[in-house]
């Protein structure tokens, strides 16, 4: 199986390097006019069809390796230093990207994957599509001489080949990890493809605004997927890591969270371009930068450029990751400065206040949060080149430069909405702004009424405070967004009479690229909701004997029991311990201290408590060697439960927002046979 | 007529109000009694290799947040400012069990180039958007000004391809 996944990388290397060479020949040959011995047309469609040939020999690699993981197959090096027989069958799959290379061929995998999608929907526009084909061949290239020649999966162990493998890392074996990378990859690997887009329309000079509407949909499942792979990540790392938190501003976490960042910026002033043929030029260089990002991101977490507890899979192809990410700079910057009077465009604005001008403001704060990322995560390098020492830039460097930079885009989030584009006068600001105001002070004066004070044990917490303005600003954005929804159903609602709730469908439906926007705020919102709430987190430790009691919160915690177990796979050591609140019994925890037999390293599983209020997080941290009892940290996390339901819903809200709204014709219909009225008013209009 | 919002009387009141309640209601609750060993404990690391603050490390035997932890304590019971607390820190253990750079030395440019960057930034587009004003020739109102009100909801209501 070796030799098959070997050859088909092979294959698949001499595919994308065929659809790279014959697609720019062919699109050469168009652009110029130039005869050749076989048509340009046929010559593109047969790069096209290298490109489908590629996936499929790709996704053999991809069957052998996985193959190669079911069969214990050990003379593979990659399979003896990532699984074992005992490894449980879901998390063989996760083996797949526990390491280098495995997690380099399932980028490739990816990658040929979108190319396939691609290159069969081609129809769409013939010629943009096969620019976009070509350029992500090289891509393709790229990631297959690195698995050919720097990171071969399929390498064999030199010696005795080993009865058993040495394991997959014990913090991989947690049902998230099974998911959560191949998401996040899907976000990664996906910006490929509008970077393939706008650099294939650029190059060819693309007339109109077509090529934007394809990219913009791309960026929207990409970003996506990569929202849904972040947060997974952040869930994984609340559940295993055991310290109660979900995001520690890791290099690694960094680096995913930064193309989120320009990705967001871009679904924001691409529409400036398509309404206003504003910001062509900035546009482009968001997605180049995000498609760099991306590259930045693998390098990072590959290279071991920066320390990290992403410490999985860590090798030294550093130099071919910068070297491609300088080749492709330099393609970007002659491609831009050669085109760049293609995009040129008329720049017009009436109003400081304006929607034009919040999507300046919100990408101004997006991009200025991802430099400070960027800089955060690479200071220490910076600071060992400069000065001969390395420092340490952490949460508190974050807290205090990121933190204030989130509470301005969350107030751009509720008020950029709110102005109408072109310009806003007084009176309308007076109408939309009044609700939103009112609610914020509101929320403003109860928080403070229930406790939630910047002044923790006397002295000024900038953690307390900024929560504060965070649940008020969230309270402010939330009635800003919903006051929008109840606006425009309740003129449908009224012209109709249909109920509110079906009134609210039709307007979405109507235009669910707006709506479904507003939804996606409307999960950010709830998501600072459920970060704000660390600020009030708080813990307890105890060594507890049988029947001894710790309290925390409304919570009192009584251990029933201390035992062990074990399994092929790891040995465990776990408490029981009874949860009572007021007086009553509510439920049994049992948190879990493993160690795993093929590695023998040691993990926590965290016993978790779900409520609105918040998380009961129990970790069972080991035994006291001296006295031989558990000893137990109980964490209670206000509000956490919300971060993940507001991830729903900006999933929710980004497939609404991808679906096709109703047709102007079928909306009036619609509209026609429920109210005249309504269908002469558009919808909405008082 | 539109009113100009900057010179908005109405707006500055509001403006006025709003700051002054807002200082006012974030004094209520303040005292001067302190928690320095929890804030000091989050502004350090764990020496153990990994990777947390040391007030969050959770590993049950880690040879090394129990003594800095121990540390940190006489430290703060010796009288020492935090400053100097951190300053002792570093020594003992190297800079790198500072949990954020310090304000001093190259460590400082840590601190400011993002501040720099957002006032650079934000200078930048306020520019941009000034230019792009005065690039712009004054439009005829398509309505009477009695109609503001259906104007600006025409607007938001249309866009060509949607979007908000």
């Amino acid at each position: 199986m070796a030799a098959f996944g070997s050859l088909s990388l092979v294959i698949a290397l001499s595919l994308a390097a065929y659809n790279l060479l014959a697609g720019a020949l062919a699109l050469r040959l168009i652009a110029t006019g130039q005869l050749a011995r076989v048509s340009a047309e046929r010559m593109a469609d047969t790069a096209r069809r290298a490109g489908i040939a590629c996936f499929v020999a790709v996704s053999a690699a991809v069957f052998a390796l996985v193959w190669s993981v079911f069969t214990n197959d050990f003379s593979i090096t990659y399979i003896l230093e990532h699984s074992n027989r005992a490894l449980p069958g879901p998390y063989k799959f996760s083996a797949m990207w526990s390491g280098q290379e495995g997690s380099l061929l399932l980028w490739a995998w990816l990658l040929a994957t979108y190319g396939f999608v691609l290159r069969l929907t081609h129809k769409t526009d013939v010629k943009l599509y096969a620019y976009a084909g070509t350029i992500l061949a090289g891509v393709q290239v790229f990631f297959l001489l690195v698995l050919n020649f720097a990171a071969p999966p399929f390498a064999l162990f030199r010696g005795t080949v080993s009865e058993d493998g040495n394991g997959l890392n014990p913090l991989l074996q947690y049902p998230e990890m099974v998911i959560h990378p191949p998401m996040l990859y899907l976000g990664y690997v996906g910006f490929a493809v509008p970077f393939s887009f706008a650099l294939g329309a650029l190059m060819m000079r693309y007339p109109g605004e077509k090529w934007i509407r394809i990219t913009r949909i791309w960026t929207m499942v990409t970003w996506m997927f990569l929202t849904a792979g972040i947060f997974l990540g952040m869930h994984w790392a609340y559940a295993v890591l055991g310290w109660g938190g979900y995001w520690g501003w890791d290099p690694v976490e960094n680096a995913s969270f930064m193309p989120w960042l320009t990705g967001t910026a871009f679904l924001h002033s691409v529409m400036m371009q398509e309404k206003k043929g504003m910001m062509k030029s900035w546009n482009v260089w968001l997605i180049f930068a995000t498609f760099l990002l991306t590259l930045l991101g693998t390098l990072l977490t590959r290279a071991g450029l920066v320390s990290s507890v992403h410490a999985f899979a860590q090798s030294s192809i550093g130099t071919w990751f910068v070297v491609f990410m300088g080749i492709v700079l330099a393609v970007c910057i002659f491609t831009y400065v050669l085109q760049r009077s293609h995009l040129r465009s008329a720049h017009h604005l009436e109003s400081l206040v304006s929607r034009e001008s919040s999507f300046l403001f919100n990408n101004l704060v997006l991009l200025t949060a991802c430099f400070v990322i960027l800089w955060g995560t690479l200071f220490p390098v910076l600071s060992e080149f400069v000065t001969g020492s390395k420092v340490t830039v952490g949460a508190p460097f974050y807290n205090r430069v990121a933190v204030p930079i989130g509470l301005f885009l969350l107030l751009l989030t509720g008020a950029g909405p709110l102005l109408p584009w072109r310009a806003t006068s007084f009176k309308s600001i007076q109408r939309n702004f009044v609700v939103p105001i009112l609610v914020l002070w509101a929320a403003f004066i109860v928080c403070i009424a229930v406790g939630v004070s910047p002044w923790k044990n006397g002295a000024f917490d900038s953690g307390n405070f900024y929560a504060l303005v965070a649940f008020a600003l969230s309270a402010a954005v939330l009635a800003a967004i919903l006051s929008e929804f109840f606006r425009g159903a309740a003129v449908i609602s009224r012209q109709t009479g249909r109920s509110l709730l079906s009134a609210v469908y039709l307007l979405t439906s109507r235009n669910t690229r707006r709506y479904g926007g507003y939804v996606i705020h409307i999960g950010v919102v709830i998501i600072v909701v459920g970060l704000a709430g660390s600020a009030f987190n708080r813990n307890v430790e105890s060594e507890m004997a049988l029947h001894d009691k710790i309290s925390i919160g409304p919570y009192t915690l009584v251990c029933v029991g201390a035992t062990q177990d074990s399994n092929a796979n790891y040995n465990s050591e776990f408490a029981l311990l009874d949860v009572y609140k007021d007086g009553h019994k509510q439920f049994q925890l049992s948190p879990e201290k493993r160690v795993y037999l093929a590695t023998e390293q040691p993990q926590t599983m965290v016993a978790i408590h779900s409520a609105p209020s918040w998380d009961l997080y129990v970790v069972y941290e080991g035994t006291n060697p001296n006295t031989n009892q558990p000893i137990i940290k109980a964490f209670l996390n206000p509000l956490v439960g919300w971060i993940w339901v507001g991830v729903a819903i900006i999933i929710f809200g980004t497939i609404v927002a991808l679906a096709p709204g109703l047709s102007p014709a079928h909306s009036l219909r619609t509209s026609a046979r429920t109210a005249p009225a309504e269908a002469a008013l558009g919808g909405q209009i008082p | 007529m539109r009113v100009p919002l900057i010179n908005s009387p109405a707006l500055i009141r509001a403006i006025q109000t709003v700051a002054v309640a807002a200082v006012f209601l974030l004094m209520v609750g303040a005292t001067d009694s302190n928690s320095r060993y929890t804030t000091l404990n989050h502004q350090l690391m764990c020496t153990c290799s990994c990777a947390e603050l040391l007030g969050e490390c959770n590993h049950v035997g880690c040879p090394m947040s129990g003594q800095e932890l121990d540390e940190l304590h006489k430290d703060i019971v010796s009288g020492s400012t935090d400053q100097q607390i951190l300053t002792l820190f570093a020594t003992r253990y190297g800079a790198t069990v500072l949990a954020a750079p310090t304000m001093h030395g190259f460590d400082l440019v840590a601190w400011i180039a993002p501040v720099a960057v957002f006032a650079a930034a934000l200078l930048g587009t306020i520019l941009l958007i000034r230019r792009w004003r005065e690039s712009t020739s004054p439009t005829t109102a398509p309505f009477p000004p009695s109609n503001e009100t259906l104007r600006d909801q025409i607007r938001r209501d249309t866009g060509g391809y949607g979007g908000y």
